[in-house]
């Protein structure tokens, strides 16, 4: 460690790392950077039944932090990150993410996100299940767990650079003391973007060996990169012993890599000839919601765009550096986390730098590319790296961003509120231009730094915008702008998107091809089971440490002849292997169900508790449901006068463009009531979407706070 | 005519072949399983395969994406 740097110790917490056991460390850490205080909590065995461990000990512990009228900058609010029991895994791939809750600066409820890099699956290894940090600090401070000197500090460290890319070579150089030992800190950080903006994302690090060099992964949705920054916090470190790959101590580790090297084989047969992740990542899926007309383009107006193979999956295989092992966890074969080294920025602060750019992913591609009209991919590479090292989730910036873009196309903005910039879909100096100046809030950026919704409400009350348009082309739901897939020919997807506890991000339902392609969920009730299944079973993965590739994403051709074939049969065997084996707590897949249930259940109250969660919430915005343009509806025309012909028995020919689109609205709109009420049916549900007290009852999570938020709101409801 | 996955008529015509109908739908995605009738068309044998008038075509596209 070097002398030279001024690091100014305001609290201390000596503690010795304990003996990971079946996955636990059977404690948490607290710290609370306003008052210094730094302490172990315990992990109950009811906690450990009950909420699994990241998501569900993340809730846990933020349930007990806030108040009832907690925001999102309240001092009480937190932000907490677990990994999970099966979190840093090495046998199986997938097995190293973290879980981030926290009370959205954009939602104003829960949100939860998940990142690779290391610091979840070291931070336990260090000794602590989960680290929770409240508290607003008086100056800049770094909280840093440091398991070879056996302490927790939070410290000043007045030299240290604000955004991501510098202040991680910086911070590494600071706490390695050998060269090694860079491979075993990881840090969560944000940037000077995130302290301007709601939209901060949270960068998590590893240290690349073959790179020797710090990369990052992003927990993006829901603005928790804001949450740190307003927190005063730089940094979040750990600083962890080296470790091997039983460092979970599991019951059974035989078992473990029997089934690791199982999918391990299956992943080196099958990727190169499905969908290449090893080669080009998730960027595989632009070409095929491009052809399936599923690629959002010009603020999900249209599904398809030609140019959309300037930036397909064969383009960035191109791109991207080839050969290098880039998991972003040790073990993981899928390997998708890739980069573009030595690129040479061409604006902003760091003009003329040559960096890696991490990515660029299909959400990311989708966000600041072809939703923007954007098709250049150097544009695309120079937004993405900005948004990274500024803290800025790729996802809410783009839509953000087309959102303003359509506001200009449509004359709600024009050049002078735009400070001279012609903000048309494909102008990517414009969203650049707009980038920095949200990093230094400035300008028109400070209009995009307050993501989709709040900027409806600033384009109605300044320039008079008509309200119903605004909130028909706004892709957000709940205050968080949308992923990146075009949902309006699929029913289930608009309720896989805006029937979620956290917000539209497709982790929790993703029916797209089932129900608009496939059709093997033609009723409201099958489109209700899936809404079901599906998101009980990807919280699952958000539970325990898991990445939801591996799951999906490559896939033995023989798993077509099983029963259910969207569900992935061996590989859900494979999960309760895993979580069996190192847990020791022999599991089938209806008590994974039941577990992700419980956390859902919870956090569908959580948000009940704090004013929200509730039908009322989960309207998605007309553009995500039908045409909202004459320009659309022409787009589409042949579709749509079918769809009038065969769902409504109507003659087309016979009606007004107007009256066609009044047509589709109406239906629509009356479909998706009908499906809130299936889907809040099959979850135990009241028609205005509470959890009933049977529900909470059965799954065993009537804890008497709890039930006291749903018994409150059900007495209001009668 | 012939059904494509129990919901969209086509149209039939003498030598429709699978192939024929996966350039037709732009079905790109190359992991999916066709069965024509109920029985399931090996992958190599799109482009030769024919599909009867009035078959029941099923294109089961195996992507859980995202
Ligand atoms: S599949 Fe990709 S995102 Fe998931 S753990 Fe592996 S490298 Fe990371």
């Amino acid at each position: 460690m070097t002398n030279k740097i001024i690091r100014h110790v305001l609290a201390e917490f000596p503690y010795q790392t304990p003996r990971i056991e079946r996955g636990y460390a059977n404690q948490t850490l607290y710290v609370n950077v306003g008052t210094g205080e730094i302490k172990a909590k315990p992990v109950s065995d009811e906690m450990k039944l009950k909420f699994t461990g990241g998501k569900g000990f993340d809730l846990w512990l933020l349930w007990h932090a806030v108040h009832d009228d907690t925001k999102w900058d309240s001092p009480e609010n937190e932000i907490v990150i677990s990994t999970g029991p099966c979190g840093g895994i090495t046998q199986y791939p997938g097995s190293g993410k973290s879980l981030v809750t926290t009370v959205s600066p954009t939602t104003e409820i829960i949100t939860d996100s998940n990142a690779g890099g290391h610091f979840g699956p070291l931070l336990k290894f260090s000794g602590w299940d989960a680290i929770e940090v409240q508290g607003i600090a008086e100056k800049d401070v770094m909280v840093i767990v440091d398991a070879i000197e056996g302490k927790v500090t939070i410290e000043e460290m007045p030299d240290a650079p604000n955004d991501t890319h510098l202040l991680g070579r910086w911070l590494y150089d600071v706490l390695a003391e050998k060269p090694q030992e860079k491979y075993y800190i990881a840090m969560v950080s944000a940037g000077t973007g995130a302290e301007h903006s709601l939209l901060g994302c949270l960068n998590f690090s590893l240290y690349d060996r073959k790179r020797q060099d710090v990369r990052y992964k992003q927990a993006a949705r829901g603005g928790p990169g804001t949450v740190l920054r307003q927190k005063h916090i730089k940094a979040l470190v750990v600083r962890a012993q080296p470790f091997k790959g039983d460092a979970n101590h599991p019951a059974d580790m035989e078992r473990i890599a029997r089934v690791g090297a199982d999918i391990q084989r299956e992943i080196a047969t099958w990727d190169s000839v499905q969908n290449r992740m090893r080669n080009r990542g998730t960027s595989y899926l632009v070409e095929i919601m491009s052809d399936y007309d599923l690629l959002p383009v010009n603020n999900f107006k249209f599904g398809s765009h030609p140019q959309a193979r300037d930036i397909n999956g064969a383009y960035w295989e191109t791109r991207v550096t080839q050969g290098l092992p880039d998991g972003c966890w040790y073990g993981c074969t899928v390997a998708c986390a890739h980069a573009v080294d030595g690129f040479e920025l061409q604006t902003g602060p760091y003009k003329g730098h040559k960096v890696i750019v991490d990515g660029p992913e299909y959400e990311t591609i989708g966000a600041i590319g072809s939703t923007c009209g954007i098709f250049d991919p150097d544009a695309i590479l120079e937004l993405n790296f900005y948004c990274d090292t500024y803290g800025i989730d790729t996802i809410s910036y783009g839509n953000t961003i087309s959102f303003l873009m359509e506001c200009y196309e449509v004359g709600i903005l024009d050049q002078e509120k735009t400070g001279g910039l012609e903000l048309t879909f494909g102008n990517a100096a414009a969203s650049l231009e707009i980038l920095h100046q949200l990093a230094r809030g400035e300008g028109l950026g400070k209009i995009a730094a307050l993501g989709v919704r709040k900027a409806k409400t600033y384009v109605i009350e300044h320039y008079g915008a008509d309200p119903q348009f605004v909130q028909d082309i706004g892709m957000e739901n709940k205050g968080m702008e949308y992923s990146m897939y075009m949902g309006k020919e699929s029913l289930a997807q608009q309720g896989g998107y805006a029937l979620t506890n956290k917000g539209p991000q497709h982790d929790e339902a993703w029916l797209i091809f089932m129900d608009q392609v496939n059709n093997q969920i033609p009723t409201f009730e099958d489109k209700a089971e899936a809404l079901h299944y599906f998101p009980m079973w990807r919280t699952w993965f958000g539970l325990c440490g898991f990445c939801k590739l591996p799951w999906n994403d490559v896939v033995d051709p023989k798993n077509s002849k099983s029963a259910e074939p969207a569900k992935i049969p061996h590989h859900v065997q494979n999960y309760v292997d895993i979580f069996s084996a190192v847990t020791g707590r022999e599991v089938d897949i209806n008590e994974i169900i039941a577990m992700s249930e419980r956390v859902y259940n919870f956090q569908r109250v959580f948000n009940i508790r704090l004013g929200k969660g509730l039908r009322e919430h989960d309207y998605p915005p007309y553009r995500g449901v039908g045409p909202v343009t004459e320009e659309e509806y022409e787009s589409r025309r042949e579709r749509y006068d079918q769809q009038l012909r065969e769902w409504l028995g109507l003659d087309p020919d016979a009606m007004t463009l107007q009256e066609k689109m009044a047509a589709h609205r109406h239906y629509r709109t009356e479909r998706y009531e009908r499906l809130m009420d299936a889907v809040y049916e099959r979850r135990g549900w009241t028609r205005n979407g509470v959890p009933t007290v049977e529900k909470l009852k059965a799954l065993g999570i009537d804890f008497p706070e709890v039930l006291a938020v749903v018994e409150k709101k059900l007495r209001a409801e009668d | 005519m012939i059904t494509l996955n129990k919901r969209e008529e086509l149209e039939w015509h003498e030598g429709l072949t699978v192939q024929d109908i996966l350039k037709q739908k732009t079905f790109t995605y190359p992991h999916i399983i066709v069965s024509i009738n109920g029985a399931v068309i090996d992958h190599d044998a799109y482009a030769e395969t024919l599909i009867p008038d009035e078959a029941d075509v099923r294109v089961i596209h195996l992507i859980a994406g995202g």
